[in-house]
């Protein structure tokens, strides 16, 4: 009786019901990948000196992951379990090439500027810690938006710090993209001309110089050490005892 | 000769895998709670850094280069990295049971470490040749060796000071990450052509 009653809501459950919004809103601070899981720190933070890059960055991981999780689920029934990391990779791979070479085509300065932090979402723990926790074990569709949870999460972070960093580093914002602006300081440029007066207007801080601290990479693990520190200020339950 | 210890000594302060790129956090954060365990993974990050850097570097020049199918190069990286690290697994297990069980758990774990691919591919973009890309690998591995011997000892001693509970573990981790980092920027003074065989921008 108990089953059948179980069934019946599994049909009837909506693709968005609570259980699956919580799915994608939970990784996005409560459960982050970055500050509260600890997976895929590595690869991306050195994208983050810019926030259009980062924002670029979190796009890519935000596909992989939604389809490797896809993928990963579909075919879970079928993946011996010896072999299954090697295949987890193999699905990754092809997923990151794809991304690797539309970005090529479609924008190639953030291509140059992304490098070989594309290719390094392979190894994003992130994308296998979820393939091993969550789409080994569950239906494709919760899996998918598990993937753009985690994949959202993570991109989150990185647009913050690239906020940050771009912000006092640069004192631009989005510089490269099609809406470039210039906010406060002298705006030294990647690949937008600031030589042209007046281009922007007159900007009301221009007594600021730019913090060359903030351009560095290990500015990153400041600005993400200040919002752990912030994150865990208001939870206290996800302070770690160790 | 010059080139190579040039090249190492670049790769292992100058431009160090964890603190300017940022290549292996995950482990580097999570295995680096005591120095014992942090040796292990250090070790194992050498040698197989120092192993899958020369075969990946044949391998791409020699067939995905030669043939034309760059865009194959991460699933075949990946997948050398990963048979390499199964091969380096199973040499060990045999030839010394007592560095096995040292390396234990830390040898499978290293696939998915962000630095050995991450070299594979700096190798690839910077255009190194055979010699150069064997002392990058050394040298990456012995600066991620060094930085998490490093931060293991001073989070050992942490244990017993009084951080802001917000801050305990994971956000000290952090911090102590970029300062470490801010440290070993002062070592962007050294001037490699004392070496010998400089070779600039590269």
């Amino acid at each position: 009786m108990a089953t059948t009653t179980e069934t019946k809501i599994a049909e009837k459950e909506p693709w968005f019901s609570k259980k699956e919004r919580v799915l994608m809103t939970d990784p996005l601070l409560d459960n982050n990948p970055i500050t509260i899981q600890v997976l895929g720190v590595c690869s991306a933070l050195a994208v983050t000196s810019l926030v259009y890059p980062s924002f670029v960055m979190a796009i890519a991981v935000v596909f992989v992951c939604a389809f490797a999780n896809l993928f990963t689920s579909l075919l879970r029934n079928t993946i011996p379990k010896a072999v299954r990391l090697i295949v987890q990779l193999v699905i990754i791979a092809t997923l990151v090439t794809l991304v690797n070479e539309a970005l090529k085509a479609i924008n190639y300065p953030v291509y140059k500027q992304l490098s070989v932090y594309i290719g390094l979402i392979i190894t994003n723990c992130i994308v296998m810690g979820r393939l091993e926790a969550f789409a080994m074990a569950n239906k494709p569709w919760r899996s998918f938006l598990d993937g753009i949870g985690n994949g959202l999460g993570y991109g989150l972070i990185l647009i913050v710090v690239g906020f940050f960093r771009e912000l006092f580093g640069k004192g631009t914002l989005l510089a490269g993209s099609p809406i470039p602006m210039f906010i406060i300081g002298a705006g030294e440029d990647y690949w937008i001309d600031t030589t042209t007066p007046g281009q922007w207007g007159n900007t009301l801080f221009w007594w600021y110089a730019n913090n060359n601290l903030m351009v560095m990479s290990v500015a990153a693990m400041f600005v993400i050490a200040v919002m752990i520190w912030w994150q865990r200020s208001r939870n206290p339950k996800l302070v770690d005892i160790s | 000769m010059g080139d190579f210890i040039n090249i190492f000594i670049k790769s292992a302060f100058i431009e160090n895998m964890i603190l300017a790129y940022f290549l292996g956090m995950c482990s580097f954060l999570a295995v680096s709670k005591s120095v014992q365990t942090a040796f292990g993974l250090g070790l194992a990050v050498i040698f197989v850094l120092g192993i899958t850097m020369p075969i990946n570097w044949l391998i791409n020049e020699f067939l995905l280069v030669n043939f034309e199918v760059e865009f194959l190069r991460f699933i075949v990286f990946i997948a050398v990295i990963a048979s390499m690290v199964q091969l380096v697994e199973m040499v060990v297990e045999k030839v010394s049971p007592s560095l096995y069980a040292a390396l234990g758990i830390f040898l499978p774990l290293i696939t998915v470490n962000c630095a050995i691919l991450g070299g594979s591919l700096f190798m690839v973009s910077r255009e190194y040749n055979l010699t150069e890309s064997i002392a990058f690998g050394l040298g990456g591995g012995f600066g991620w060796f060094l930085a998490i011997i490093a931060i293991a000892a001073i989070r050992e001693r942490l244990r017993y000071s009084a951080v802001p509970p917000a801050l305990r573990g994971l956000g000290m981790a952090f911090l102590l990450t970029g300062l470490m980092g801010l440290a070993f920027l002062s070592l962007s003074g050294i001037d490699p052509a004392v070496f010998g065989g400089y070779t600039p921008s590269k």
